[in-house]
C-alpha cells in the first residue's frame, strides 16, 4: 500500500507524518500524531468539534484530505495555551460553565480564537452567527457564547493595558 | 487505493482528469469528502486544483471579475470591489455551510456537485456569470445554468473542468440579491433559493431582470417569463405579483425531507418578491 | 439573566468553582470514548442491514477473512442464544436475548442499519474493505414504519413470538403491541361531557435523537483466561459491565470496565450497542479492538426517544377546576419491546388534581431502532399534549395561564391519580416565581407570541457507591462509579469540601472502574448529585466519625465530647484545654492513631423527590413562511439546592434547548423503503447557536429533606416543558393550535393558511 509523507507545521513544530490518499486530516491528527484534542462528531463538516486552523483559516479537519496538509501551518486545540499559561478563551470557559460534557469544547475553543483574533469585539449575534458550525448538545450556548463575550472583553482591556 | 494528485498547471489537470474515468477534480472538497465517506462516489483518483495558481483569487476581467474555481467563498468578502458589484452573489456563496465550510468551499464546486439547492447558482444565473472551462479540447466559455445536467450530474466532458467563473461588467444603475428558505438560521439546504439581478433606469423603472430559482426543479432554474413581470414596470405590487405567478408557474419541485411541493411552490414565490425590494434597493442605492 | 439566591448558611455549597476536570477538557488532554488507545490495539467495523427488515438466511464471512489484515468475524450466531434471560441494571430488568440482538442480529434484521456482522483488522481502511466481502442472504420482508400502522392488526409482525404484556384479555395472537396499561378513576366520561370548558385532540410526534456529540466507540479486550477489559464511555460503567457479561453469559467479574470522560448521552448511554462485540472480536483475534460508530450509525442504530400518538380529552368546570382527564397513548418502542411502558401515564397525573381518570397506554414496535431513553423519558411527548390543552382550557375560561394552573397544581400533601404522594415538592413555588417574572410583562410585538408551560419529572435515586479517603497531609480523593456527564466532578467535591471543611481545591474527585469502587446504577434519572452525593457525603461522615473516635482516644475523654467544626475535632470536656486538631493533623497523625483514615459507603435511597419547571417563551412567527423565532426565554425550575450553580442552570438551559430543537424541528424522517432519510446533522436540524437568544433561567429552592444539602434532581425536567411553551406562544402569535411535531416552517405555513 503506498502511503503518502506528509511534512505541515503542527503547533509551531514541524511534523512528518505517512498518510494514506483518502484519509482526513482529522484522523491523521488523531491516529498518526495522537492529538486526539480534535473530535470527530460527524465527519461530514456539519458540527465543528474537529475545527482546526490552517493556514490561519478555520477549517473542518474532517473535510480536508490528510495530503493537503503538506507545507500548511495547522494549529489545534492542543496549542491554544501557551504552555502551561491557558488562553482567555480556555479560562473563561472554565470560569463560566462554558462546557458540560466537554466534546464539542476543543472546537468551539478554536473557533472562537479564530473569531476574536479578527474581531475582537464582535456583538452576540456575530458570534452566534460564526459559532453556528460548532454544535454543541449539552448547554444551549448561553454559557459559551457569554464566555466568548468575557474572553473577548478580557483580550480587549489586555490590549490597552499592554 | 486513491490516488492523490495536486498539478501546478491546467494542463496537467485536464490530463490526470482525463486519464482516469473516475478521477475527481478537488476544490474545497467539502462535498467530494462528504460523498467519499459515505461511499456514494469511490473515485480512483482525486486531482485537487488548488495548487494551480491561476485558478485561485480575483482578477478584473471585461470589466467584470473573473474568479479562480478553487477560490474560497469567504475570499470572496475580502474583495471590496466584487462586494459592491454582486453582493447578492457574495452573500449567496457566503450561505453555504458554516465559517469552516465556506473557508473552503467554492462556487465552482458548489455549481460542478450539480445540486439543485446550490445556493451560489441562482445568484450567478440571475448575474448573467459564465464558467470557464478547460478541457483536453482547449477552453470553451459557458453560461452557468448549462453546466448542470440532472441533479449530482454536469454536462462537462472528460477531462474538462470548471477554471473561472466570470461575472459581468455591473450596470451602474443594477443591483442583485440572493435569499433562501431554511428551517434553520444557518447550517441548512436551502429548501428554495431566489436570486434576483435588476437594472432600473433614472426614473426607476426596471429596464433588465433576470429571476432564478434553486430547489424547485432537478437544476437552477432561470425564469425569464418572472423578469419579463418585472421589466418595463416601475416594481410596483401588481408587476411584483405578475413576477411571483411566473415563478409559481415555473416551479416544479418534488416533495422530500427538505420540504413539500406545496411549502416549495409558496416560498419561491415569496422569497423572490422579498429579493426583488432588496434587489431594487440596491439598485436604487447605485444610481 | 440568571436568579439565584443561595442561602449563605454554607460555605462551598451554592459557589461556583472551576471544575476539576476542566483543564484537561479546554485543552484536548482528556480522554473520550473514541480517544483511547491499547497496546497492539486493531480496528473494528460493523455490517449493518441495508433492509428495514429482512430474514438473515445466511452469511458468509470467508472472503473478509481471507483478506490481509482481517484478523476476525463475527456474526450473531457468535453469541450465546439466551432466551428468557434478562439483566438486572438496578433501576429494572433488561431482557438479554433482545440487547444480544440489538448488538448482532440473530436470524432477522428488524431496522434499516441493524448490525449483522463485524470485523477486525489491522486498519480501519481495510476492516471497512472486508466489510464490501461479506455476503449476507436477505430474505426481505414486508416492513411497517408508522406507528400507527405497527399497532394494526394486519401489521407485518417483528416478534412471533411477542404476546401484549399487561393485557386484560390475554390473547395468543402474534402482535406488535409489546405493553399495555390503563388507569381508571371515576367517570372521566361523564365529567368531561359536562365541563364548562374542555380541550381534546389527538397529538402526534415522531422519534428524535438525543443527539450527544460524541459517537459510541469502545475498546475491548479479552484473553484466553476469560478475563476482559473494556475502555468505552457510558453513563454507567457498572451498567456496561453486566449487560456486556449478560449478553456474552460470563461471570460479571470477568469484565473489568474503564471509564472514559462522556461526550453527552442525555439518557442514550444507559445501554450498550458496541461492547459485546468488540469483546468478541479480541477473542477471536487476540488483540484489543477498537469498535466505533460514525454519526450515520448513531442516527439509524442507536437509540432515539419514541414518538407518540396520543388522543387526549381534558376539561374544568367553569371556577376553573379540572374535572377529568381522558388519554389513550400509544408509544414507539422501535425495534424492541420497552419504550414508554409506565412512565407516559406517571407523568400524566402527576402535575395536576384530577377527580376522574381514564388513560390507557400502549407501547408498540416497528421497524426502526430500539428506543432508548431520553432525558426524562417519554414526559416531553405526553407533557406537551397536557399542557397544549390546560391551555386552551384556560383561554375558554378567560383565566389567566398560570393562575389556571396554580389552582390545580399538585401540592404537599396531596396524592396523585398514580399514587404518588406529594412530599415537598415546588410546583407551586415555581408558578409563583413565574408570575413574578418581568418577563411577563415585556411587550410583545407584531406576530409574536407568549407562551407558558410547566413539566414534570420523577428524578430517582437508587444504588450509589462512594469512598472518600484523606492522604498523608489531608487533601482528600472522593471515589465515585458515575461518569460526570455536565460537571458532576465539581458538586461532588463541593459537597465532601463542605462536609469535611477543607477546600474545594484539596478534594480530588475521580470516576473509579468497576473493579476500584461498589456498584453504582447509571448517571441518569436526576440522579446523581442527590444519592451519588448522598453516598459522599455519608463517607465523608464516616470518617468524621472516625476521626472524632481517635480524639477522643489521644484526649483520654469521652467520644460525647468532642465536636466536629470548621474541619478540625474540637474537645468540649469540661476543664480540658486540648488544642483542637485539624484534618490535616489527623491526617498527618493517622498511623499512630490506628492507620488509614477512608470510607467507603454504599447505599439505595429511594426517597427522592420530583422536579417541577415552569418555561415561558416568546416567538416571532412569520406569517409568509411559516419560520418561528425564539425570542426570549426563561426557565424557572425548582432543584432544591443548587450545589454548583453554574452547572444547574447548565442543566436548565441545555435541556430547555433540546426541547426548543424538539419542538421546532428535530424529526426521524424515514423514506418509503423504510429508510431514515437523515441520519445526519445537517437533515436532522438540532438548534445552532444562532436560532437561540441566551436562556434565562431561575433557580427556585425548596430543599428536599432526604438529601443533606437539600438536593432534588436537576437534569431531565427542562426537557419537559418547551414543546408546549413554544406551541402555545404559537398560538397566541398565530391563533393556530398545532397539535403534530415539528412546528417547523412548512407545518405553520400551512397551520397559518390552512384555515383551521
Ligand atoms: C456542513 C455543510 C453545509 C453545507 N451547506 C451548504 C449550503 O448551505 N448551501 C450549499 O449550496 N451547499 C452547501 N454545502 C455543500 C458544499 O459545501 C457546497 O456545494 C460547496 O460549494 C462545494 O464546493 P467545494 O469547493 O467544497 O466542492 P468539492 O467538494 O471540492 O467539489 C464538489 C464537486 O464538484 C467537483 N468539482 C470541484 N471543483 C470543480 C471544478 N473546478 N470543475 C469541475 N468540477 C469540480 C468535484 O469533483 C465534486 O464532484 C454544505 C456542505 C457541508 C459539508
Ligand atoms: S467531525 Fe468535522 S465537522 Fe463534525
Ligand atoms: S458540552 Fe457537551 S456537546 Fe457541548
Amino acid at each position: 500500500m503506498s502511503k503518502i509523507a506528509v511534512t505541515a507545521t503542527i503547533n509551531g513544530d514541524e511534523q512528518e507524518f505517512l498518510c494514506e490518499p483518502g484519509e482526513s486530516l482529522l484522523d491523521a491528527l488523531r491516529m498518526r500524531l495522537n492529538l486526539t484534542g480534535s473530535k470527530e462528531g460527524c465527519g461530514s463538516g456539519d458540527c465543528g468539534a474537529c475545527t482546526v486552523m490552517m493556514d490561519g483559516r478555520m477549517v473542518c479537519s474532517c473535510l480536508v484530505l490528510a495530503p493537503e496538509a503538506e507545507g500548511k501551518r495547522i494549529e489545534t486545540i492542543e496549542g491554544v495555551a501557551e504552555g502551561s499559561v491557558l488562553h482567555p478563551i480556555q479560562r473563561k470557559f472554565l470560569e463560566m460553565g462554558g462546557l458540560q460534557c466537554g466534546f464539542c469544547t476543543p472546537g468551539f475553543i478554536v473557533a472562537a480564537k479564530a473569531l476574536l483574533e479578527r474581531d475582537p469585539d464582535p456583538s452576540e449575534t456575530e458570534i452566534r452567527y460564526w459559532l453556528a458550525g460548532n454544535l454543541c448538545r449539552c448547554t444551549g450556548y448561553d454559557k459559551i457564547i457569554r464566555a466568548v463575550q468575557e474572553a473577548a472583553a478580557e483580550m480587549r482591556q489586555e490590549r490597552v493595558v499592554s | 487505493m486513491i490516488a492523490f494528485h495536486s498539478p501546478q498547471t491546467l494542463e496537467d489537470a485536464s490530463a490526470l482528469l482525463a486519464a482516469e474515468p473516475s478521477a475527481r477534480p478537488l476544490s474545497g472538497g467539502t462535498d467530494l469528502l462528504v460523498q467519499m465517506r459515505s461511499g456514494r462516489v469511490e473515485p480512483a483518483a482525486i486531482v485537487d486544483l488548488k495548487q494551480i495558481p491561476s485558478m485561485r483569487g480575483i482578477r478584473a476581467h471585461d470589466g467584470g471579475f473573473a474568479i479562480g474555481a478553487a477560490t474560497p467563498c469567504t475570499a470572496l468578502l475580502d474583495d471590496a470591489a466584487l462586494c459592491a458589484a454582486w453582493p447578492g452573489v457574495v452573500e449567496a456563496a457566503n450561505l453555504i455551510g458554516s465559517v469552516q465550510v465556506r473557508n473552503r468551499a467554492t462556487m465552482a464546486g458548489n455549481l460542478c456537485n450539480a445540486s439543485p439547492a446550490a445556493d451560489s447558482v441562482p445568484a450567478l444565473i440571475a448575474a448573467d456569470a459564465r464558467a470557464l472551462v478547460v478541457g483536453p479540447a482547449g477552453e470553451r466559455e459557458v453560461p452557468i445554468a448549462d453546466i448542470p445536467a440532472a441533479p449530482g450530474k454536469t454536462n462537462l466532458a472528460q477531462g474538462e473542468f470548471v477554471a473561472e467563473i466570470r461575472l459581468p461588467a455591473k450596470s451602474a444603475s443594477g443591483g442583485d440579491a440572493y435569499l433562501r428558505s431554511i428551517p434553520r438560521t444557518e447550517m441548512d439546504i436551502a429548501v428554495v433559493g431566489a436570486g434576483v439581478s435588476l437594472v432600473l433606469d433614472s426614473s426607476g423603472t426596471c429596464t433588465a431582470a433576470r429571476v432564478a430559482l434553486g430547489a424547485v426543479a432537478p437544476t437552477a432554474l432561470l425564469v425569464e417569463e418572472a423578469g419579463a413581470a418585472l421589466v418595463g414596470t416601475g416594481l410596483d405590487d401588481a408587476a411584483l405579483d405578475r413576477m411571483a405567478d411566473a415563478v409559481r408557474a415555473a416551479c416544479n419541485p418534488i416533495n422530500d425531507k427538505r420540504g413539500t411541493v406545496e411549502y416549495r411552490t409558496a416560498m419561491a414565490a415569496i422569497l423572490a418578491k422579498r429579493a426583488t425590494r432588496i434587489a431594487q434597493s440596491r439598485a436604487g442605492a447605485n444610481s | 439573566m440568571t436568579e439565584h439566591n443561595p442561602l449563605s448558611q454554607f460555605r462551598v455549597v451554592g459557589t461556583r468553582p472551576v471544575r476539576p476536570d476542566g483543564i484537561d477538557k479546554v485543552t484536548g488532554k482528556a480522554i473520550y470514548g473514541p480517544d483511547h488507545v491499547a497496546p497492539g490495539m486493531i480496528h473494528g467495523a460493523i455490517l449493518r442491514s441495508p433492509h428495514p427488515h429482512a430474514r438473515i438466511r445466511s452469511i458468509d464471512t470467508s472472503k473478509a477473512l481471507a483478506l490481509p489484515g482481517v484478523k476476525a468475524a463475527v456474526t450473531g450466531q457468535d453469541l450465546p442464544h439466551l432466551p428468557g434471560k434478562s439483566v438486572s441494571l438496578g433501576e429494572g430488568e433488561a431482557d438479554l436475548a433482545n440487547l444480544s440482538c440489538n448488538c448482532l442480529a440473530r436470524d432477522k434484521a428488524l431496522y434499516e442499519g441493524h448490525a449483522v456482522a463485524a470485523v477486525a483488522a489491522t486498519s480501519a481502511s481495510i476492516a471497512r474493505e472486508a466489510l464490501k466481502l461479506i455476503t449476507v442472504d436477505y430474505e426481505v420482508l414486508p416492513h411497517v414504519i408508522d406507528l400507527e400502522d405497527a399497532a394494526r392488526d394486519d401489521a407485518p409482525i417483528l416478534h412471533p413470538d411477542l404476546r401484549t404484556q399487561g393485557a386484560e384479555e390475554p390473547s395468543d395472537k402474534p402482535t406488535n403491541i409489546a405493553f399495555t396499561f390503563a388507569l381508571k378513576q371515576g367517570d372521566a366520561a361523564k365529567a368531561l361531557d359536562g365541563a364548562a370548558a374542555v380541550a381534546s385532540g389527538r397529538f402526534a410526534m415522531p422519534p428524535v435523537h438525543q443527539g450527544y456529540i460524541e459517537p459510541h466507540a469502545c475498546v475491548a479486550s479479552w484473553n484466553a483466561d476469560g478475563q476482559g477489559q473494556v475502555w468505552c464511555s457510558s453513563q454507567g460503567p457498572f451498567m456496561v459491565r453486566a449487560v456486556t457479561a449478560g449478553v456474552l453469559d460470563i461471570p460479571v467479574s470477568d469484565v473489568r470496565v474503564t471509564p472514559l470522560e462522556i461526550g453527552g448521552g442525555f439518557g442514550g448511554k444507559t445501554t450498550i450497542y458496541l461492547e459485546p462485540v468488540a469483546m468478541l472480536l479480541s477473542r477471536k483475534a487476540g488483540r484489543p479492538v477498537r469498535l466505533a460508530m460514525s454519526r450515520e450509525d448513531v442516527f439509524r442504530a442507536s437509540g432515539p426517544a419514541p414518538g407518540l400518538v396520543v388522543d387526549i380529552r381534558i376539561g374544568a368546570d367553569a371556577e376553573g377546576n379540572l374535572v377529568g382527564i381522558e388519554a389513550d397513548m400509544l408509544y414507539d418502542a422501535g425495534a424492541f419491546p420497552g419504550g414508554g411502558t409506565m412512565l407516559g401515564p406517571l407523568v400524566l397525573s402527576n402535575m395536576y388534581r384530577y377527580p376522574a381518570v381514564d388513560i390507557r397506554t400502549r407501547d408498540a414496535v416497528s421497524n426502526k431502532p430500539s428506543v432508548a431513553a431520553y432525558r426524562a423519558p417519554a414526559a416531553p411527548q405526553i407533557t406537551f399534549a397536557i399542557e397544549s390543552c390546560i391551555d386552551d382550557i384556560a383561554a375558554q375560561l378567560g383565566m389567566d395561564p398560570i393562575a389556571f394552573r396554580l389552582k390545580n397544581a399538585l401540592r404537599p400533601g396531596d396524592t396523585s391519580a398514580m399514587g404518588m404522594e406529594c412530599g415537598e415538592i415546588g410546583f407551586v413555588e415555581c408558578l409563583d416565581s413565574a408570575n413574578a417574572q418581568d418577563h411577563l410583562k415585556a411587550p410583545l410585538g407584531d406576530n409574536e407570541g407568549r407562551g407558558i408551560a410547566a413539566g414534570y419529572w420523577i428524578n430517582i435515586g437508587g444504588a450509589s457507591s462512594a469512598s472518600v479517603s484523606l492522604a498523608e497531609d489531608g487533601s482528600v480523593a472522593v471515589v465515585t462509579g458515575n461518569p460526570d456527564i455536565g460537571g458532576s466532578r465539581a458538586s461532588m467535591a463541593i459537597m465532601a469540601s463542605e462536609r469535611l471543611g477543607v477546600p474545594y481545591e484539596k478534594v480530588r474527585p475521580i470516576i473509579g472502574d468497576t473493579a476500584t469502587i461498589g456498584y453504582s446504577v447509571v448517571t441518569g434519572g436526576s440522579r446523581t448529585t442527590f444519592a451519588v452525593g448522598r453516598a459522599v457525603v455519608q463517607a465523608c461522615d464516616t470518617i468524621i466519625a472516625d476521626m472524632k473516635k481517635r480524639a477522643a482516644n489521644v484526649w483520654q475523654v469521652a467520644e460525647d465530647d468532642v465536636e466536629w467544626r470548621n474541619g478540625a475535632v474540637h474537645c468540649t470536656a469540661k476543664g480540658n484545654d486540648n488544642a483542637p486538631m485539624t484534618i490535616t493533623e489527623m491526617a498527618e497523625n493517622a498511623n499512630t492513631t490506628g492507620g488509614p483514615i477512608a470510607a467507603e459507603v454504599s447505599i439505595n435511597p429511594h426517597d427522592s423527590l420530583p422536579a417541577y419547571g415552569v418555561h415561558i417563551c416568546d416567538v416571532a412567527v412569520d406569517p409568509e413562511t411559516g419560520h418561528v423565532s425564539i425570542k426570549r426565554y426563561t426557565v424557572v425550575q425548582d432543584v432544591g439546592r443548587a450545589i454548583h450553580p453554574d452547572y444547574v442552570e447548565g442543566q436548565m438551559q441545555g435541556g430547555a434547548v433540546q426541547g426548543i430543537g424538539w419542538a421546532l424541528n428535530e424529526a426521524y424522517i424515514y423514506n418509503s423503503k423504510g429508510c431514515l432519510d437523515n441520519p445526519g446533522f445537517l437533515d436532522y436540524r438540532m438548534p445552532v447557536a444562532s436560532d437561540l437568544p441566551m436562556i434565562d433561567t431561575v433557580i427556585v429552592e425548596k430543599p428536599n429533606p432526604a438529601h443533606p444539602y437539600g438536593v432534588k434532581g436537576v437534569g431531565e425536567v427542562p426537557i419537559v416543558p418547551p414543546l408546549a411553551a413554544i406551541g402555545n406562544a404559537v398560538k397566541a402569535a398565530t391563533g393556530k393550535r398545532i397539535r403534530e411535531l415539528p412546528m417547523s416552517p412548512d407545518r405553520v405555513f400551512a397551520a397559518i393558511n390552512g384555515g383551521k
